[in-house]
């Protein structure tokens, strides 16, 4: 078994009105959302997963000098950021994908799949 | 390893003994390396011990005693060495394992795996599979060695660190997945067909190798009618190789090749491999493609070709993949039907700006219909785009020929 981090990315000045320019499909998005999270707790896939605030929310903290010093984030300058994502466990990377497609699908946004560590 | 007894041995067997070793350990790495080791071994020992009755046998098991030794050298990897012990306990005579047939399949989807960049999924079969040097991927592909180098360490190392399944896809994925290990195959068929870089009209070495894997397939996966359908493609594509070119290095056009010089064994080859899939009754993309190519190396000369059976055909691929090129080699056989006029009236609406065969296409239509400066236009513009030096000399003697 492997655990990856599947992650939600969307443009960094994205507001969830541009994400979702109808309401209905918001909603509908969000209750797609929450299904495939109770069956992915249900298959067993699940480890942890979260919806994040937007990128402007963020502060950075960098503790390796004396110091700490802290600044308004994001870290990343990049036009698009992470919205939230999940944690799972699956046998093997098709495994993961698999999920993938139907986290992507129920959340209406593109999904990186990416491997944890093992061990 | 030149003239060496090891040389023919090494082309044949050094896909299965990556497989073999692979299945058995679940590392690439290891097994590339390992059965590298084996070669060198091989070339050390057999000119003067003598090749052993069973090359692949012997290949394998040094290959997978050079992968224990490895194991026991490397203590960060006791976890797997144990593994591998446990897995090798068993090596009675008639103990169950996988087939090599299978396990040359499963190493030939996880190269192929979608996960990998396209480039990566070409070098790693070509490498892994098809047993060239990196220099050799390298040089295919006309990067540079340590860049070829990284591509594959990193492709192997991102099969290992995602988990990459080592195994051949499920019946439900098994048609996406087959259709990228025979989208890779192709590319190195057309690559050496008719080469974008590096200065050659054909590369042989690439066409041959397409070919042998796609013999490998046809062997592994013999009830898939689109495996039979592209190996048809590739060796009724590749039987005009010594035709297609003329003295001085220019592409000659279908119609003006000697049909003497094509290859009549390739051909029948092809032949039967076509009639197979028309038996089958499955038709897809590349059966089409090879039934087209069996039409053309099917006519005596290029008067007799039945240009109705190839328009046929097209509008048969078309349906099934409804693309702009699909329709632009359509075209090509409707001129030959209804005349360049008809043709041209379809091929000047394709969104097909960037694609030198269009502009290609359109200037042999315009020629054909005396429209000699419009012509010449489009040959200049084809001439823009082209690279492949055998076509280019050919486009600038038409472009001659009309202005």
């Amino acid at each position: 078994m492997t655990q990856y981090l599947l992650s939600v990315w969307h443009d960094t000045d994205a507001t969830p009105e541009d994400i979702y320019p109808d309401p209905l499909e918001r909603e509908q998005s969000y209750a797609d959302t929450g299904k495939f999270n109770e069956e992915i707790r249900e298959s067993g896939h699940w480890v942890f997963a979260g919806g994040l605030h937007s990128p402007n929310t963020a502060t950075v903290v960098d503790g390796t000098g004396d110091e700490p010093v802290t600044t308004d984030g994001p870290y990343s300058e990049s036009k698009e950021q992470i919205g939230g994502f999940w944690v799972v466990e699956a046998a093997d990377l098709d495994e993961a994908l698999a999920l993938a497609a139907r986290g992507s699908r129920a959340c209406r946004g593109k999904v990186e799949v990416r491997p944890f560590h093992g061990e | 390893m030149a003239d060496s007894p090891v040389e023919d041995v090494y082309r044949a067997e050094f896909g299965k003994v990556v497989a073999s070793l692979a299945g058995r350990f679940g590392d690439l790495d290891l097994a590339e390396e390992s059965a590298q080791e084996a070669f060198v071994e091989a070339v050390r020992r057999w000119p003067t011990e003598g090749v052993p009755p069973n090359p692949g046998g012997w290949l394998t098991v040094t290959a997978r005693n050079k992968a224990l030794d490895r194991l026991r050298r490397e203590s960060t990897r006791q976890a797997r060495h144990e593994e591998a012990e446990m897995l090798t306990a068993p090596e009675d005579p008639g103990a169950p394992v996988t087939s090599v047939t299978d396990e040359r399949l499963r190493l030939l989807f996880t190269c192929c795996h979608p996960a990998l960049a396209p480039e990566a999924q070409v070098a790693l079969t070509l490498r892994l599979l098809g047993g060239l040097t990196v220099p050799e991927v390298a040089n295919a592909f006309l990067v540079p060695e340590r860049t070829m180098a990284q591509r594959i360490t990193r492709a192997k190392r991102k099969i290992a660190a995602a988990n990459i399944p080592y195994r051949v896809p499920r019946d439900h994925e098994l048609p996406a997945r087959l259709r990228g290990v025979l989208a890779v195959i192709y590319l190195v068929f057309t690559e050496g067909h008719l080469p974008g870089s590096g200065g050659d009209g054909i590369r042989d070495d690439l066409c041959a190798e397409a070919i042998r894997l796609g013999r490998v397939l046809r062997e592994l996966m013999p009830d898939e009618p689109e495996v039979a359908g592209l190996l048809a493609l590739m060796l009724l594509s590749d039987a005009r190789r010594a035709a297609r070119l003329d003295a001085g290095g220019s592409l000659i056009t279908l119609d003006r090749q000697d049909r003497s010089l094509w290859d009549r064994a390739k051909i029948d080859e092809g032949h039967r491999l076509v009639r197979e899939c028309l038996r089958r009754n499955r038709p897809g993309h590349y059966q089409l493609l090879a039934a087209v190519n069996a039409v053309h190396t099917d006519a005596r000369t290029a008067a007799d070709t039945d240009w109705g059976q190839v328009l046929a055909l097209y509008d048969q691929l078309y349906a099934a993949t409804p693309t702009p090129v699909v329709a632009l080699n359509r075209a090509v056989a409707l001129a030959e039907v209804e005349g360049p006029e008809a043709a041209l009236g379809v091929v000047d609406g394709l969104p097909l700006e960037g694609y030198h065969p269009y502009h290609a296409t359109r200037a042999d239509l315009l020629r054909r219909l005396g429209r000699d400066a419009a012509a010449a236009a489009a040959y200049e513009r084809a001439l823009d785009l082209a690279t492949n030096p055998a076509e280019r000399s050919f486009l600038a003697r038409r472009r001659a020929e009309v202005s």
